[in-house]
């Protein structure tokens, strides 16, 4: 199978001030996959993240070379509002607006203009079901988003960056401050939404990549030592680094 | 009783009589104005222009010129105000010339009040041809304000957590609608406090306008924002200084009637920051 690549970045060095955070980083990204990335503390995976919608820029220290390629275009071309829209996060800590749970999904939206009422009605409800919340909140969207469970506070963080129909869906440490069964329940979202999203993970839990992502890749350092599939990352690595961190000998 | 806990005791009760000796004037100050010019408060006094030489009658006209500036300072100071705060905050580049701003502003609230009559004298009254006027008097007290409204708004919107800056911009939002939706609607108590903490000073000044707006002894009410009013505290301290053998209870009549238009703005933006605190609470 020939996969399409939604995202190709080649060469991309990022540095904050002096400190070079991702060295000389090539990689394609495919439709419909869902991209793990492991490594430990530092290693670049959140740079290496934020690279793809940008967000490293908020740092007002942070430099890049190399490409980025999103469908064909690169994303320094792109406008931010627009990138972000294509591209959405979802942050390491559940990260929602103190409003409530239905104006945090209708956030999204609202910013690309869709004011419509009812429209904006279907955008929440299709985002709910789809981040598997609607029918714990379904009775209750007028509460305010901050008395959820941290686990379906993620799940609303999931809903919402749904809700502004992006291509691409980056996930940065979703799961660190979860409890088993919110993880599950995370996973079980990812694994949904495989079939209409592409998705990148970023984790620091190595059998959570095993378990959900598709391909696999590991970063050191600020390198990308090696990708490959699922499968062959975790029993055949090619990279004697590789085979120490998945074999948790160090990290 | 061990000597750690004789020192507890004892840092007790000296800290909470210094506390008392701090609130001691305030309230001394307070309790005396009221017993004094109670007995001068009637609805004549507040409703009626000031008669002959200013010993009867009421001081009317002077509420209507405080009200009158106060809104106008806000008018100008505000808006002005909570602008550059925002530009502070949200846009500028941290560099050299922003903390040279940021250093300015700090200062200016520490300039003298009549410095700022003086100079809203010559630029708006002389200069600009707003003669002595509502206009000229509530653009220097709007110039005296702005430095506390621009500092209160600046820590108000550095209080907002970088988060909701980031959740927003993350879905795709643009600065300013990241500013105007994730960032204002949350710095909005803080903004009031330090504005109404600012318009009630200027409501209480009297060298701002001394030369730019007010009135001597002028008993009908403005046409324009061109007229001259006549405003509390100058009449206060012309009543006070300026007519010989005028009854006390006058001046404390008029001085009470300032701290309770002074309470009134404060009582306001109490309401309103309850109001919207309960709106947004994170």
């Amino acid at each position: 199978m020939v996969a399409e690549a939604v995202i190709k970045v080649t060469n991309l060095n990022s540095y904050f001030g002096p400190l070079q955070a991702l060295k000389d980083i090539t990689v394609d990204i495919y439709k419909n996959e869902i991209l793990g990335i492991i490594g430990p503390a530092n290693s670049g995976k959140t740079t290496f993240l934020y690279a793809l919608n940008r967000l490293n820029y908020l740092n007002t220290a942070y430099l890049q070379n190399g490409r980025i390629v999103l469908e064909n275009r690169n994303i320094a071309e792109i406008s931010d509002n627009i990138l972000r829209k294509k591209i959405g996060i979802i942050f390491a800590m559940p990260q929602v607006l103190p409003i409530s749970i239905y104006n945090n999904i209708a956030y999204g939206p609202k910013v690309h203009g869709i004011t419509r009422k009812n429209i904006v009605n279907e955008i929440v409800e299709d985002a709910l079901q789809k981040a598997y919340l609607w029918d714990e909140v379904k009775d209750r969207l007028d509460m305010m988003a901050t008395r959820l469970s941290g686990g379906q506070q993620q799940r609303l963080c999931i809903a919402r960056t749904l809700a502004c129909e992006p291509d691409v869906i980056l996930y940065d440490e979703p799961c660190s401050g979860l409890d088993p069964i919110s993880t599950a329940k995370i996973e079980d979202a990812m694994q949904q939404l495989k079939s209409n999203y592409t998705q990148v993970l970023v984790t620091n839990n190595t059998k959570q990549a095993a378990r959900v992502s598709s391909r696999c890749g590991f970063f050191l350092m600020g390198e990308l030592v090696e990708i490959n599939q699922t499968a062959d990352v975790f029993s055949n690595p090619k990279d004697k680094r590789t085979e120490d961190y998945v074999t948790g000998r160090f990290g | 009783m061990n000597a750690a806990k004789i020192r507890e005791k004892v840092a007790f009760v000296v800290l909470g009589f210094i506390t008392l000796l701090v609130v001691t004037p305030i309230i001394l100050t307070i309790l005396y104005i009221v017993k004094n010019g109670l007995g001068a408060i009637s609805w004549e006094f507040i409703s009626q222009s000031p008669r002959n030489g200013m010993k009867e009658g009421g001081i009317f006209p002077a509420i209507v010129g405080t009200i009158l500036l106060v809104v106008g300072t806000m008018l100008f100071s505000l808006p002005l105000g909570v602008l550059s705060a925002v530009y502070l905050v949200e846009y500028a580049k941290d560099n050299a010339f922003t903390r040279m701003i940021k250093l300015s502003v700090v200062n200016l609230s520490g300039i003298p009040s009549i410095i700022y009559g003086l100079f809203g004298f010559t630029l708006f009254v002389l200069f600009l041809r707003f003669g002595t006027s509502i206009l000229a008097g509530s653009l220097t007290l709007a110039i005296m304000s702005l430095p506390v409204i621009i500092t209160a708004s600046k820590e108000a919107l550095e209080a907002v957590p970088d988060s909701f800056r980031r959740i927003s911009l993350s879905l795709g939002a643009t600065k300013w609608q990241t500013v105007r939706y994730c960032v204002l609607p949350y710095a909005i108590p803080g903004i009031l406090t330090g504005t109404v903490l600012s318009l009630s000073r200027a409501a209480g000044e009297t060298a701002p306008i001394l030369f730019t707006v007010a009135a001597f002894y002028l008993p009908r009410l403005p046409h324009s924002v061109f007229d001259q009013v006549m405003a509390l505290p100058y009449h206060l301290y012309v009543i006070s200084t300026q007519v010989p053998n005028m009854p006390m209870k006058i001046s404390f009549a008029t001085a009470f009637v300032l701290i309770t238009l002074v309470f009134l703005m404060n009582l306001v933006s109490i309401i309103l920051r309850t109001h919207f605190r309960k709106k947004k609470q994170w």
